[in-house]
């Protein structure tokens, strides 16, 4: 302990004896950490952000599918328990938001165009919040309940079968039976997304209209449950896969969308690889300082060394000096990192430098997501890595013969 | 007692392509409390004799005996431990850590042996005060000048009673008075603490206040006879 104390104050007095060269050390420290953390925060936003839009389009963080449904997502699988019995369950179990749905492919006709779609019969009480369809934002009005007779489209649906708000559309898709089951609908809202293939392939109508127009009673096609946290939706699973047991398949969304799920542990190894990289450039000057401040030292090290300091710590001295710059610089970096991200934690508008994200699932508007293990993966990778660099400079000095360094001129 | 025993050392450098005999077959026997002068013209093996000693060098033959135990066999980490706990150095120059004050180089050699902040603090202020540097505590280096630098070093080499104390051209860059005081200082530690001293000097006036003084040249011992010192 005593030791430490006299190599901490050392080093610590040797960092500003040069104090030019050790702050712009450690403003690059500080520039690369910042560069870690802040660029890992917007990146971070910028899959969460994808993620989310992909996991409020499927939606949920588990679902509940009849086992033939991903095959062939028509009515006939549906889920092979009654609406009403479901509720109960899921209910009963103290599951809080989820929602079942009738979903199928469709076609909607208006009086000039026809598209394919995806119908969605839905409960929206049950689903308020739960999508990416916003209610407040609708032009017109969302569907009222689940007995509801208009259609809610989207707007971009809306210009492609050059309809609008309070006209008329057909819906037709296959019943159970494969006899064809259509209806007219009068649309009554039109929404908008941050997605704007969600807004051409979605179409949103009553449950309760929609099963009767399938002729399906109480029956649904999908049951989607929404956690807290959609890294860690195994509990979630478990519990909904306990209610359900086999007679429909539980997935989560990671399986149900494996793109997506990969882009989660892509995102973790690119993190990782970003902060080496900036670590490579930095370690440049990091070794170079130590490198000189142990060769204008080379005397006062022989000094130490007759006097009868061992190797040991000689390199001890080295090491903490490094440390002390990288701790310090690392400390400066990580609180302009958070403070760089906090104006910006509301969103920043990047549709200027990134038209055209929207087509590779990306969000125009970045919500910065600064995690604090990222800061600390960060912090100790910088660490660990400067560490060993600060090996080779350090074992030079500690194995010095004493007499000829004290000698060196 | 005997505090420092050669016997037959031998050590050659190269220069060029030239072997230089710093030591040829040297010993020589010093007893604990003696005040030793080794001295010779540049070249002539009084500093690789002392590094010798002092555990600094090995040479390429002979054996080094200090206060009965033979160092020169030892390994890098013993000589350190030896080089703590028994021996005081004072070298010509560049004496002390410069990013120490004098009460810090004073304390560092205690600090690294582990003595206990509070006996640290008091006997450097003491040892402060007797080497006449009470004020000084707090400069640095660059703050003193040469005399009181060496006045901390040679405070530093005996604060944790060494038995044992070597002095590489001490006086070297000291102006005449200082290099007195230097001298009547080595002298007065020497005869209250009996402690062992070996200089190494070409220095007529340092020569004047040693007990004994040995010549040497190209590195053999020419000369070992005990004066009246000044």
């Amino acid at each position: 302990m005593h030791m430490l104390a006299i190599l901490g104050r050392l080093a610590w007095r040797n960092l500003w004896r040069n104090h030019r060269r050790t702050i712009v050390m450690l403003a690059a420290i500080s520039l690369g950490a910042w560069a870690m953390i802040f660029m890992t925060a917007l990146m971070r936003g910028m899959v969460r952000d994808m993620i989310d839009d992909g996991i409020s389009a499927m939606p949920g963080h588990v679902q509940v599918h009849n086992r033939q449904f991903r095959d062939d997502p028509s009515v006939a699988n549906l889920i092979p328990v009654s609406d009403s019995s479901i509720v109960a369950l899921f209910d009963a179990a103290g599951i809080e938001h989820w929602a079942s749905r009738v979903r199928v492919p469709a076609v909607v006709t208006s009086e000039r165009e026809s598209r394919g779609v995806t119908l969605l019969g839905i409960d929206p009480a049950r689903e308020k919040g739960l999508t990416f369809v916003s209610y407040e934002d609708v032009d017109g009005r969302f569907l009222a309940d689940a007995d509801d007779t208009g259609i809610v489209i989207g707007k971009k649906l809306a210009a492609t079968l050059d309809t609008r708000l309070g006209k008329r559309v057909v819906l037709m898709t296959q019943d159970p039976g494969n006899d064809i089951a259509d209806r007219g609908f009068r649309i009554v809202g039109l929404f908008t997304a941050d997605m704007q293939a969600f807004e051409e392939n979605y179409v949103f109508a009553g449950k309760t209209t929609v099963q009767d127009m399938l002729r399906i009673g109480d029956s649904v096609s999908e049951i989607f449950v929404v956690g807290d946290d959609y890294r860690n939706v195994e509990p979630l699973y478990t519990k909904v896969f306990e209610l359900i047991g086999e007679s429909a398949e539980v997935i989560r969304w990671y399986d149900l969308d494996s793109y997506l799920g990969a882009m989660l542990d892509v995102m973790d190894g690119f993190v990782l690889i970003w902060i080496v990289v900036i670590f490579l450039a930095l370690s440049f000057g990091l070794v170079n300082t130590l490198v000189m401040a142990v060769f204008e030292r080379v005397r006062e090290i022989g000094l130490m060394l007759a006097l009868g300091m061992k190797p040991i710590n000689i390199l001890g001295q080295i090491i903490i000096e490094s440390l002390l710059l990288l701790a310090l610089g690392l400390f400066i970096g990580s609180t302009l990192a958070w403070a760089s991200v906090q104006p910006i934690k509301d969103g920043v508008d990047v549709s200027i430098v990134g038209e055209g994200m929207e087509l590779w699932g990306m969000p125009s508007v970045l919500y910065p997501e600064l995690l604090v293990s990222d800061i600390v993966l960060a912090n100790v990778v910088v660490l660990v890595l400067g560490f060993l660099a600060s090996l080779s400079p350090a074992w030079r000095a500690a194995h010095y013969e004493p007499i000829e360094a004290i000698t060196k001129v | 007692m005997t505090a420092v025993r050669c016997i037959d050392l031998c050590k050659t450098y190269r220069q060029g392509d030239q072997d230089i005999k710093a030591l040829d077959h040297v010993s020589i026997q010093i007893d604990a409390g003696g005040f030793v002068c080794l001295s010779a013209p540049s070249g002539g093996g009084k500093t690789t004799l002392l590094n010798a000693i002092g555990g600094l060098d090995r040479p390429d033959s002979g054996e080094v005996y200090i206060a009965g135990r033979r160092i020169d066999n030892l390994s890098k980490g013993q000589l350190a431990e030896l080089r703590l706990r028994q021996i005081g150095f004072v070298f010509q120059a560049f004496n002390l850590i410069p990013v120490l004050t004098a009460r810090e180089n004073i304390e560092f050699v205690m600090q690294v042996q582990g003595v206990p902040a509070l006996r640290r603090r008091a006997e450097s202020m003491e040892i402060l005060e007797e080497v006449g540097l009470k004020g000084l505590e707090d400069r640095r280096p660059a703050e003193m000048s040469g005399g009181q630098q060496q006045r901390v070093a040679v405070a530093r080499a005996i604060v944790s009673e060494p038995a044992l104390v070597l002095a590489d051209e001490p006086t070297a860059n000291l102006d005449s008075k200082t290099a007195d005081d230097l001298m009547a200082l080595f002298r007065e530690l020497n005869e209250r603490h009996n402690t062992t001293f070996i200089m190494a000097t070409h220095d007529k006036r340092v020569m004047s206040y040693a007990k004994r003084l040995v010549r040497m040249l190209d590195g053999r011992i020419v000369d070992d006879i005990l004066q009246h010192a000044a």
